[in-house]
């Protein structure tokens, strides 16, 4: 471990004001909702209920997306077709969608009236009851199997195209190279993925609420909000945060645990040939798995293309001003997200193995077990002494927002960094790069798929997201997803399905664009 | 056409804001929202006071009561008649000093703090292409064959979803639980808030959506569509009303008097019934846009008083998640 005693260099300057921001954002926020509450309530058999009901189901969820998108990412990494650049970009889409436009989207397939049941109608059987845990479940693997497939499917193409060369010299068959080069990947990389979906999932509310059916189904976020909006009881709203921090700091452990780093080496960046998947059956294998995939993830964004294709163009103007105002917010959003992970990352790389390294990483993950509510209402009693909350009503957004997308831009970007630096740090040191120099000549070039995909998921993340507007929204800057929200509530539906067409566009194109950037010149 | 005259409108307003007196109005998002009363009102009201009206968006009551007596805001508007009695007892309210005598709500109103300035009642909404036979009372809707969905919102999240557990609550007392328990199999499911159990019957997921007596108006005069009907039941129907309320802090107190009188005012009223499609607090039946009068009125009002409904709530709370975990 002694093999860079440098000084401390801007570079982890940043990491540490990064670190400190987050902190603020998530621990910060929490102690003030504290600062403010009038003693602390016992939890009711409800509340142990509603935490029994969110770890399941968050169990659940995580499990099914990751197993489920082991197979489509494989089957992406080791096909080239047409339009799989496409494909992979649209498949990205439903982990984006505001909430509420997924829900009925996933409703007009799945619902009583969807396409499902009334397919199976034609050939007299009974709807489906999409209503239930099985529902939560179903929508939560819609959103998060999009998220898992392209983390992983990263750490597939980072096995680098010298491997497999050298398995198929060696006679390799496809089980030998599941075993030496594809499992020792996913021990590296699945836990943290299923750590990151699992708390997705805990901390997920109405879409709970809406498929799971009735009160069986209630999370502990649901509990805060009740706190908040009934009860104004910021003690037991802060209590119960307190609980979410707690158990999602466990699962982060054991994730963190089970990981195994891959060790797989350098290469040198050659396209990845596979030799060993040619049989007809692994084909058709790959085949049917993108077709299934294809199906369950596009056919609800076709049917909310459909409902909202009609009522774009008769949009009123100020739609289309929220639109442009949630893309400056989702810009500055992405890239404060970029900053703020870099330099977390670069630091946790520097500490090197040790614990403090696991720690600044650690920070790093807090936000997806910050109740947005908790940040919002955290922001607004910190905020308010000095400045009228509502005309930081868009900054505060991008940088809650930021916040909100670090996790997946760390999981992006981390493992690619400890590669770098584990296959390229001895040659850069003895080059004697550090600091800018290093980042600028080696790190970022090298980096460029990871962050083109963190800062598109970032910005689309945060094109979505109505995360803390509640206490701070300023009637005269609302953003797209706000102004959507407010058609619905004015009866407007039809409108609504417009505006939510053009959120969901306005995303993808984002992400999109960023996530291209990221792979200009690869040829995967 | 309006924008560029909104826009112009805005641009004078804010070059008379220089020196106009600002009041300050925290208001629920819907009602300040473009489709919303708040623009009309804000015209309104500006045109008579030489003053700039501001309102401010959001969760109206957590952010007064964590703003508490520093808050800026001189006048709320669109609180709920279910969380009065905290706001109540938070002291950050003043006297409205309107005479409510005239008012047109069908129930008893003389609190001297909290204003109604819009009421509607609780209803099923449906189909009624679809929808053969309506249920007439609660009892009848009880009695529905189970495979009729309904989408509820959830009382814990939704101040609609709170009003139905009191109007059960009111029609059923101690057997509440029990008509819970035979409405159970019906409900679809239970969502956060209105817009998505309202979207989710406009979409054909459930044949009928607790919403309002007033709901039908908006897809008649909106939208020519006279599918959709309320029903309305013997057993009578719980009254939801929305506040306004002045601080009692406020450095504005004049232009704040002045906007709780411009809150009954015919011309406030009037802007009420197709903005935020409900029945003004203060207006004769004859004054309502004709459609109004196609709706279905119950013949019976239900409502709880702040302190009744605070004594019930939690227990209907228990017995609403007793019956509907089965």
């Amino acid at each position: 471990m002694a093999k860079r005693l440098v000084p401390i260099k801007p570079v982890d300057g940043l990491g540490a004001v990064s670190a400190a921001l987050i902190l603020l954002l998530t621990l910060g926020t929490l102690a003030a909702v504290v600062t403010r509450a009038e003693g602390v309530s016992a939890l009711r058999p409800a509340d142990w209920a509603a935490l029994r009901f969110t770890l399941w189901q968050a169990f659940l969820s995580a499990s099914l997306s990751v197993l489920l998108a082991v197979p489509v990412a494989r089957a992406l990494a080791r096909r080239q077709f047409f339009g799989r650049s496409a494909l992979i970009t649209l498949l990205g889409a439903p982990f984006i969608l505001p909430v509420i436009v997924a829900v009925l989207g996933l409703l007009a397939v799945f619902g009583r009236s969807g396409i499902l049941s009334t397919m199976l109608g034609w050939v007299g059987l009974p709807p489906v009851h999409i209503y239930g845990l099985h529902g939560v479940v179903l929508a939560h693997v819609f959103f998060n199997i999009p998220l898992a497939t392209r983390l992983i499917l990263q750490g597939w193409l980072a096995i680098p195209a010298e491997r497999f060369r050298l398995a198929a010299s060696l006679g390799f068959d496809n089980a030998d190279i599941q075993r030496v080069l594809e499992w020792p990947m996913l021990r590296a990389v699945v836990p943290g993925i299923f750590m990151v979906i699992f708390l997705l999932c805990m901390t997920s509310f109405a879409v709970v609420l809406a498929l799971g059916g009735g009160p069986k189904a209630t999370t502990l976020e649901l509990a805060i909000y009740q706190a908040f909006r009934f009860d104004f009881d910021l003690g037991k709203a802060a209590l119960l945060a307190v609980i979410q921090f707690g158990l999602c700091a466990v699962v982060a452990v054991i994730a963190w645990r089970v990981a195994t780093p891959a060790g797989m080496g350098a290469g040198l960046d050659r396209t990845v040939e596979r030799w060993d998947t040619s049989n007809p059956v692994l084909r058709a294998q790959d085949f049917t798995v993108l077709v299934f995939a294809t199906l369950f993830l596009l056919t609800p964004l076709v049917v909310i293309f459909l409902k909202g294709a009609g009522a774009v163009w008769t949009l009123p103007d100020v739609v289309w001003w929220s639109a442009f105002r949630s893309v400056l917010v989702a810009l500055g959003s992405a890239a404060l997200a970029i900053s703020l992970s870099l330099s977390l990352a670069l630091l946790a790389v520097k500490l090197g193995q040790k614990r403090t390294a696991g720690f600044v990483e650690g920070i790093g993950y807090l936000t997806i077990a910050a109740s947005p509510l908790v940040v919002g209402t955290g922001l607004f009693i910190m905020i308010f002494p000095f400045a009228r909350p509502s005309d930081l009503a868009l900054p505060v957004t991008a940088v809650v927002n930021a916040a909100m997308s670090l996790p997946f831009a760390l999981r992006a970007l981390s493992p690619a960094l400890r590669d770098i630096e584990n296959d390229y740090g001895r040659l850069a040191d003895s080059l004697g790069l550090s600091g800018w120099s290093r980042l600028r000549l080696l790190i970022l070039p090298r980096m460029r798929r990871p962050l083109g995909f963190a800062a598109g998921l970032a910005a689309a993340l945060s094109m979505g997201d109505l995360g803390v507007i509640a206490l701070f929204a300023d009637p005269e800057s609302a953003t797209l997803p706000l102004q959507m929200f407010r058609l619905m509530t004015a009866y407007r539906m039809g409108d609504a399905a417009g505006a939510a067409l053009v959120l969901l566009a306005l995303s993808l194109c984002l992400f999109w664009i960023f996530d291209r950037g990221g792979r200009v010149d690869a040829d995967t | 056409m309006k924008y560029p005259l909104i826009a112009a409108g805005l641009c004078a307003a804010s070059m008379a804001a220089a020196e106009a007196p600002v009041l300050t109005v925290y208001a629920p998002d819907y009602f300040a929202s473009e489709w919303g009363p708040g623009p009309g009102i804000e015209a309104g009201f500006e045109e008579r006071c030489a003053c700039d009206l501001q309102f401010i968006t959001g969760d109206v009551l957590p952010r007064l009561l964590l703003e508490g007596e520093r808050t800026e805001a001189d006048v709320v508007i669109g609180l709920n008649t279910d969380v009065t009695l905290k706001a109540r007892e938070s002291g950050l309210f003043g006297t409205h000093g309107q005479d409510t005598s005239g008012l047109t709500l069908p129930i008893e109103w003389a609190d001297d703090v909290f204003l109604p300035f819009d009421w509607s009642y609780l209803s099923f909404v449906y189909d009624n292409t679809k929808l053969e036979n309506p249920p007439t009372s609660f009892e009848a809707l009880l009695e529905m064959p189970d495979d009729v969905k309904i989408v509820i919102q959830d009382p814990r999240s939704s101040i609609s979803g709170l009003g139905l557990l009191l109007w059960v609550k009111s029609v059923y007392g101690d057997d509440a639980e029990n008509a819970w328990a035979r409405l159970a199999p019906k409900i679809l499911t239970v969502t956060k808030g209105w817009s998505e159990a309202y979207g989710m019957f406009t979409d054909g997921e459930a044949d009928m959506v607790l919403s309002f007596t007033t709901s039908p108006a908006y897809h008649i005069i909106a939208e020519e569509d006279l599918t959709k009907s309320a029903a309305i039941f013997d057993e009578g129907h719980y009254v939801l009303v929305e506040l306004a309320a002045k601080i009692a802090t406020t450095d504005q107190p004049e232009l704040a008097d002045a906007f709780m009188e411009y809150v009954l005012s015919e011309e406030f009223q009037s802007m009420i019934p197709t903005s935020n499609w409900s029945y003004p607090a203060q207006l004769d039946a004859a004054k309502l846009p004709a459609q109004f009068l196609q709706l279905g009125t119950p013949e019976k009002a239900i409502f709880l008083s702040e302190q009744e409904a605070n004594d019930v709530r939690d227990g209907a709370l228990e017995e609403w998640r007793n019956a509907l975990s089965q």
